[in-house]
């Protein structure tokens, strides 16, 4: 174990790991089904060179930021409104867990066909996937606030706003950075997803066009560069998240 | 109690109304959303007809495979991942941030291995269920008290029956809480799977009568998706609180 301790070794060896099983499946499959790592690699360096990879990638990136801003706030605004009363934290609970439960996939038709191709559609993609996981985390935060906190707040006349902002915001903290790491995953499938099926531009459109035309590089090498964003990102909120609740204790 | 389910009823049954009134006043094109009770009515008339059953089977009977992997899977690799400290310190990133990847991005690779059908359908409900799986499973196993697994190691247990009979049966609420988030992920990986390529199922009707404009099919599916999923979520979490009320646990 010791040797797993020393800073980087750990990520390192498991994506020595993750390449030598992908470069056996590439070995079993062949290159019709899955580019060899190598050549995803040279490929991907060589994209990241040219301009037209680039406006896939900053379209994907607006999209996606506007549907994370919009899957935060929302959360957070929903969460903090239903957990400051028990009534409507039970109330709200259950229903939200049920439209987590719903393949979202199966809303995209309702979704162009209210916003039509392009931005506006895969900024509500994205954002109906992540908002959900964002509002669920911060009623949890608020319900498993200490009660005398609060009556503390009422006694010192505070109004909703000061409750919010210096009692239920502070200390449900850890809780909705775990909502928002959860969210911020699930905003990032979703505005590829979107991406895939109503968009002209983006890296899910870039996906799903390799797909048709079986560019087996450049699938290997969108799924690295996501895969590559989304764990670099959830990992550092995961350190975040650690250190906050270690400061708690 | 019963005033929360009448809030829970109205927080649903209120929009549902403004929505119904907006259409029948002309507000919403009915084009682009049909009302509510016309959606219910198409529901009945396809259900009715039968036309969908087969579509209905064929993704139920994936989603079930799916989900039966996920947590045959899910509850071994757990358990074996938990006897193995160098392994989990290795895992223990990928797991958390496995809801990241886009596992969609695997469904060609599947397609070009084992052919378009049930079985890259399956695997993808599979690689969302099973993750969820595991990482309850190992948080069940961590919250088991040493005391237990001393008394095993007493009765000279070998590691099989220990699982089997001790740590997982005290592990079940955590285990549940995987289960009920394996069901939602195989039907959204399975369902998506259909939605993105595939020649049967309801994934790949919903997109066949969204390409066609077929509104008087496509939302009544929609529909019908959305409720299968609510109701066996619903009845998985009664069964949730019915488990934990009966163990008197808070866990």
């Amino acid at each position: 174990m010791k040797w797993l301790d020393i800073p980087g070794v750990a990520p390192a060896a498991l994506i020595a790991i993750l390449l030598l099983l992908w470069q056996a499946v590439f070995m079993t499959a062949g290159p019709l089904a899955i580019a060899s790592p190598a050549s995803t690699f040279a490929y991907l360096v060589q994209q990241l060179g040219g301009p037209d990879f680039w406006v896939h990638v900053w379209a994907t990136g607006q999209a996606f930021l506007y549907a994370l801003a919009i899957a935060i706030l929302g959360g957070l605004l929903i969460g903090l409104l239903a957990g400051l009363s028990a009534t409507a934290s039970e109330t709200a609970e259950p229903l939200l867990l049920a439209a987590n439960s719903i393949p979202k996939i199966a809303l995209y038709p309702v979704v162009l066909l209210i916003f039509g191709i392009g931005l506006p559609a895969k900024v509500a993609f994205g954002a109906i996937h992540g908002i959900i996981p964002v509002a669920i985390f911060t009623i949890n935060a608020c319900r498993a606030l200490p009660p005398v906190l609060l009556k503390t707040g009422r006694v010192m006349r505070l109004s909703p706003t000061d409750r919010i902002g210096s009692i239920l915001l502070p200390s449900a903290l850890p809780d909705i950075v775990t909502g928002v790491r959860l969210g911020f995953s699930l905003t990032l499938i979703g505005t590829v997803l979107g991406e895939m099926f109503g968009a002209q531009s983006g890296l899910g459109y870039l996906l799903m066009t390799s797909i048709g035309l079986q560019n087996t590089q450049m699938i290997m090498s969108v799924t690295v560069l996501l895969v590559a964003f989304a764990a670099s990102v959830s990992t550092a909120l995961l350190a975040w998240e650690r250190r906050l609740r270690q400061v708690r204790g | 109690m019963s005033r929360i389910a009448l809030y829970r009823v109205l927080a649903v049954a209120i929009p549902a109304a403004l929505i119904e009134a907006a259409c029948r006043a002309g507000w919403i094109d009915r084009q682009t959303l049909p009302a509510p009770s016309e959606m219910i009515a198409g529901l009945a008339a396809i259900l009715a007809s039968g036309r969908m059953n087969g579509a209905i089977l064929e993704t139920l009977k994936i989603v079930l495979a799916a989900f039966a992997g996920s947590v045959v899977i899910g509850v071994a690799a757990g358990a074996v991942i938990h006897r193995a400290p160098v392994a989990r310190r290795l895992l223990e990133p990928l797991l958390s941030t496995w809801y990241a990847v886009p596992v969609y991005a695997f469904y060609p690779l599947f397609i070009v291995m084992f052919g378009l059908g049930d079985r890259p359908e399956m695997l993808i409900g599979l690689m969302l269920g099973v993750v969820a799986v595991i990482a309850a499973t190992l948080n069940g196993l961590d919250s088991v008290p040493p005391v237990l697994v001393k008394t095993a190691q007493v009765f000279r247990l070998g590691p099989m029956r220990t699982a089997l009979r001790v740590t997982l049966p005290y592990a079940a609420p955590h285990l549940f809480t995987g289960i009920k988030l394996a069901v939602a992920y195989s039907f959204i990986g399975v369902i998506g799977a259909e939605f993105i390529m595939s020649q049967s199922g309801l994934g790949y009707e919903i997109r066949y009568a969204f390409d066609n404009l077929d509104n008087a099919v496509m939302y009544p599916l929609i529909l019908l998706i959305l409720a299968v999923a609510v109701a066996v979520n619903a009845t998985l979490d009664a069964w949730d609180r019915a488990l934990r009320a009966r163990r008197g646990a808070t866990s």
